[in-house]
């Protein structure tokens, strides 16, 4: 305002000439003042003493105590217009002359005026380092700590130059002290670490500035980090927990992945940026601390992991898995060297084999579970007219049942093998997580074990009681066909699409299991056969061995135990029929079903078979020819069965009348025990041909048993065939 | 020459019972006894010429009714017990008694077998074991090694122990115990254990085995359900006590040790029917020999429950130099068990199989058609374990 007011010309009052007035000097003593002035010294400090008028004058345009108003005041109420004018232009021509003045002096004093400002400049440096102590003491009150240390961090070098100069020396004491307590302070807020990471990754780098040991740092750095990490461990171990609930599987990877993985991210980020100086050993220190960390933590999730056994769904657990292995997989950059990624990736591998193991232990009581509805459903009592479900049905039950199973368990499993799944890219996974793991662990171990337990109902102990329902047996010898003739390859082809094997693991074959399901099926209509046969060969020994048959009467009837076999042979016959195909017969002669005793007597003289026996002396030798007709076709009585119905029957029927004929041996038979023996026969004849592949067998073995009771009789005389017929018709 | 080629006797009759004459051990003979209900029955003495492979046989008539079973006496050749069937008004009993046979035909006289038959003798009768109390007899068993003075017969549910007394003459039943329990008990067939000083019997009825203290007459050990069906005979491992074979209609051989009697020490399913005789070798107990009304008989080498596990080992005193190399090339690995071979000359169901009691490389087996086959061990083998 001044300023303006003085070089702004007021129109009417030019400058009044200084009473002083000599034009001559006038400007020399401006400038001086002026530069004086600038100096921010007042002209009389600057002259050292008062100089012309009164200083105090306001009027005096040269002093300092010049007052423009009242300067003007005073022109206007003492001049004249003329003299005004005259001021104006005087003013106007001085403050001309003053700028040119000025301008003149600024060039021929440049340099002056340029050293002048570095010497400011210093002198602000140094005013600096003089005020450094208390700027200090104030940041570190304020908490600036940041602040603090950037102004340390730019005296030190200065200070510890200029240390041999005294006050130089103790500014620097002063900061030492004063760093040493921000320092410290520094140190107590990184011990205090209640603030995250960020704050304290902060505090080191400050204390790193400050100088401290970088070792010391890492060792306290770390420490605190672990107290954080520990925390986040402690807090998931809580959510184990002694008593659920706890959360789920998904929830808690998550929370382990952001509490703790993260945290160890962003510790193992810090540490690396802070500590980047400290070269391998560093590195290698982070690398320990993450391992041992890493592994408590692993442990952590490996316990929740194994509350997961239950259930067949896989779902949640492979995103867990997913979550966690991708959580690690960020560190494992970072920390290489730890491992965590690799563990992780171990960690999911073995949940991936318990799995498949519990997957194998689902099949497994899965096939149980069927077998154990089926003996229900067979032993439940029947309704009088109306069946129960059949067997072809219980047959397709379970093996719709089983296959859904495992398709299920075939899904399951796939999640791990998901393309979004991160760890599905791993070797194990691509390799042998499908070849040996699902498909030879868990598809092919799953038939192996269904074969073997199937196969376990053959090697029963209670042959005799007959545990096992005969029904059950040829449900499972026809469904393990069923598996060697089309459902292996479906699985194993199924299988083998969804799990693309890779790798060069050797397999089972198809055709080697199809070989055991073949042979387990064998195995079990072999049994089923044994089974059969020795109830209906129980049924004829006890009526053999219990009958007193040299007292017996003169026979009127088949015996009841005769019928009750037939009966059963021909529920067994529509019982394997239900599962089993017919089979081939040997071609029949046309009067088959007209067979009647007479085959015995008359008809077979004729053809190579020698008449079966007649009751006159030369009998002994009959018996032998036939019996060495018998047996050059030697007759395996227990032998493999083919997978049909008339092999079955064969083989059953066989039994039974092998234990017959032994039966007979053992006992002694009157005329009429001889009699009954014959129509007993005979029934059988009319009955159980139908029923075997080749009849001869039927006859053969029925002679044997007839020419073994002539032998067995004292007195033997046979009844006349028609009778035989007619008491047989008569049933 | 073909030294291994089975030798065949026919008789004329059906028959059951064989039995080496243990007495005898220097000759290979056998007794086979015959079932007719219609003629009289035999007792054919086998004699076997091992050299020139020629079977010379004498018959002894044996009227009292057709044989069941036959035993030889351990300690006098020419004594013989049997069991047999009497009928009399529309009742059968099975009856046993203790036979002498004529002097010279105790070492086989050697006629012609041509006028055999002319000059069929007749067994001289010791005496009778009295079993009106006891009903049927299944079968005689004499002490192993003893003096011949002490037998055992089973009788339906009974286990009767006999003094043979005056020269035989007089059977004396010294003690008895009973099977008791619901239903019809019936032992099927007993032996007497060579170990323990002869105090052990052990008896098969229905599905069981039992072991007996003949001092006591009280059971030992019970296997119950050894078999699935019904027990056909048993056999005792004449090296190796606690040890025991038994057979039945499920088809199967079972190895037992008597210690444990939950589960048999060894299964073997190799006939496709009844297995009614197993025997052990006298000397080779390896050595397995069964019959079955599949008609086979079949020859195991069951090694590895055998005295011999590892092979013959031979006795310090019998080493030579040679055999010293010989003895340190045999494996020390327990020998795996097999089926030696499987006999078919039979036609008709094998009741009964026996080894010699002079030749422990031979056999002989019975069957229904009269059929007895006289066979060996392949030499093969027979090296084998002797060397």
């Amino acid at each position: 305002m001044a300023a303006a007011a003085a070089a702004g010309p007021s129109p009417g009052s030019g400058p009044g000439d200084s009473p002083e007035g000599p034009e001559g000097e006038a400007p020399e003593r401006r400038r001086k003042a002026h530069g004086m002035l600038y100096y921010g010294l007042s002209e009389g400090e600057a002259a050292g003493r008062p100089a012309g008028p009164d200083p105090l004058d306001p009027t005096d345009l040269n002093g300092a105590h010049f007052d423009p108003e009242v300067y003007l005041d005073k022109l206007r109420r003492e001049c004249p217009l003329a003299q005004l004018m005259d001021s104006e232009t005087d003013m106007v021509r001085q403050i001309r002359a003053l700028d040119s003045d000025m301008q003149t002096l600024v060039y021929e004093n440049y340099n002056k005026f340029i050293s002048a400002t570095g010497v400011h400049a210093l002198l602000r440096k140094l005013q600096f380092l003089f005020e450094l102590p208390s700027r200090l003491t104030k940041c570190v009150e304020l908490g600036a700590y940041g602040q603090a240390v950037r102004y340390q961090g730019r005296a030190q070098a200065v200070l510890q130059q200029y240390q041999h100069l005294p006050s130089f020396r103790a500014i620097q004491d002063d900061c030492q002290v004063i760093t040493a307590r921000l320092a410290q302070q520094l140190r107590q807020r990184f011990r205090e670490g209640g603030s995250g990471a960020p704050e304290q990754a902060e505090c080191v780098e400050l204390l790193l500035a400050l100088g401290e040991p970088a070792e010391e740092l890492c060792e306290e750095f770390l420490a605190h980090a672990r107290g954080r990490l520990e925390k986040e461990l402690r807090s998931l171990e809580a959510e184990l927990g002694p008593s659920p609930p706890a959360p789920d599987v998904l929830e808690f990877t998550d929370r382990g992945g952001s509490g703790f993985v993260g945290g160890l991210c962003q510790v193992a980020a810090a540490y690396q940026e802070l500590f980047a100086a400290q070269g391998p050993a560093g590195a290698e220190k982070l690398a320990a601390f993450a391992r041992e960390l890493g592994s408590r933590y692993f442990a952590l999730v490996e316990r929740r992991l194994a509350q997961e056994q239950g259930g067949g769904d896989n779902s949640l657990l492979v995103r867990a898995l997913d979550r966690f292995h991708r959580r690690l997989r960020a560190p494992g950059a970072l920390l290489a060297a730890a491992g965590l990624a690799d563990a992780a990736t171990e960690i999911v591998e073995r949940v991936a084999r318990e799995r498949l193991g519990h997957h194998l232990q689902g099949l497994r009581a899965a096939f149980l579970g069927c077998l154990t509805d089926v003996r229900q459903a067979l032993a439940a009592p029947r309704v009088a007219g109306k069946e129960g479900p059949g067997l072809a049905e219980l047959l397709a039950n379970v093996a719709s049942s089983i296959l859904s199973h495992i398709k299920a368990s075939l899904a399951a499993v796939h999640l791990f093998t998901a393309k979004e799944v991160s760890f599905s890219n791993k070797p194990y996974f691509r390799g042998e997580f499908c070849s040996q793991g699902v498909r030879e662990g868990l598809i092919v171990g799953f038939i192996r074990s269904m074969c073997q337990t199937a196969q376990s109902f053959c090697d029963s102990p209670g042959e005799k009681g007959g545990a096992t329902p005969p029904a059950l047996l040829l449900l499972l010898s026809r469904l393990c066909l069923d598996y060697e003739t089309a459902t292996i390859s479906y699985i194993l082809t199924l299988t083998d699409e969804q799990f693309l094997v890779q790798d060069q693991f050797p397999v089972t074959p198809v055709s080697t299991l199809c070989a055991e399901a073949r042979e387990t099926a064998r195995r079990l209509l072999t049994h089923y056969v044994k089974v059969q046969g020795l109830v209906i060969s129980q049924m004829l020994r006890k009526s053999v061995e219990t009958r007193d048959w040299l007292s017996t009467l003169e026979p009127r009837n088949v015996r009841a135990v005769m019928k009750r076999v037939v009966e059963d042979t021909t529920a067994i016959d529509v019982q394997v029929g239900l599962l089993y195909e017919e089979g081939v017969r040997k071609a029949q002669s046309s009067d088959s079903s007209k067979r009647t005793f007479s085959v015995y007597s008359s008809s077979r003289q004729q053809g190579r078979y020698a008449p079966s026996y007649t009751p006159s002396a030369p009998m002994d030798t009959n018996l032998l020819s036939n019996i060495q007709k018998l047996f050059s076709e030697r007759i395996d009585v227990f032998s493999p069965v083919e997978f049909n119905k008339v092999s079955v029957l064969t083989g059953i029927i066989k039994i039974s009348l092998k234990t017959l004929l032994e039966c007979v041996r053992l006992r002694t038979f009157g005329r009429f025990g001889l009699q009954q023996v014959q129509v007993d026969c005979h029934f059988l004849q009319l009955y159980l041909w139908r029923f075997v592949a080749d009849e001869e067998l039927v006859h053969l073995l029925l002679d044997e048993v007839v020419a073994s009771a002539a032998l067995r009789c004292p007195d033997p005389v046979p009844m006349e065939p028609s009778v035989v017929e007619v008491i047989c018709e008569r049933g | 020459m073909e030294d291994d080629a089975p030798v065949i006797y026919g008789l004329e009759f059906q028959a059951r019972a064989l039995t080496p004459q243990t007495a005898e051990t220097d000759a290979i003979r056998f007794l086979v006894g015959t079932q007719s209900l219609k003629y009289d029955n035999q007792i054919h003495i086998i004699d076997f010429d091992d050299e020139n492979n020629i079977i010379n046989k004498n018959v002894l008539l044996h009227q009292v009714g057709e044989i069941w079973h036959i035993s030889a006496s351990p300690a006098d050749r020419g004594v013989l017990a049997t069991c047999y069937n009497r009928t009399s008004d529309s009742k059968v009993l099975t009856c046993a008694a203790v036979w002498r046979m004529p002097k010279e035909l105790e070492s086989g006289s050697h006629e012609s077998p041509d006028d055999s038959s002319s000059t069929a003798q007749t067994l001289e009768l010791l005496c009778h074991l009295d079993n009106t109390a006891h009903g049927n007899m299944a079968c005689v068993v004499w002490e192993p090694m003893g003096d011949g003075k002490k037998i055992i017969s089973l009788a339906d549910n009974h286990i009767l122990l006999w003094d043979l007394q005056e020269s035989s003459s007089q059977a004396v039943l010294a003690s008895s115990a009973s099977l008791e329990g619901k239903g019809q008990l019936k032992f099927t067939s007993g032996r007497w254990s060579p170990h323990h000083n002869c105090t052990q019997v052990a008896t098969a009825n229905d599905t069981t085995l039992r072991g007996w203290d003949t001092r006591s007459m009280s059971q030992i050990y019970c296997i119950e359900n050894a078999h699935g069906q019904l027990v056909r005979d048993l056999d005792f491992n004449p090296n190796k006590q606690y040890y025991l074979a038994s057979c039945g209609d499920d088809c199967k051989v079972k190895f037992w040790d008597t210690r444990n009697v939950t589960e048999p020490v060894k299964t073997l399913e190799e006939h496709s029917h009844w297995v009614w005789n197993v025997r052990y070798n006298h000397s080779h107990d390896q050595l397995v020999l069964t019959g079955s009304s599949d008609s086979r008989v079949i020859l195991s080498n069951m090694v590895s429950i055998s005295s011999e596990p590892f092979g013959h080992l031979v006795d310090d005193d019998d080493i030579s130099d040679q055999e010293d190399h010989r003895s340190e090339e045999k494996s020390k690995e327990p020998l795996q068990d097999n089926v030696i071979a499987t006999y078919e000359e039979h036609e008709d169901s094998v009741y009964a199989v026996d080894w010699s009691s002079a030749d422990p490389w031979l056999f002989a087996s019975l069957s229904y058609d009269g059929r007895l086959v006289i066979n060996r061990v392949p030499r093969a083998l027979k090296y084998h374990i002797l060397l």
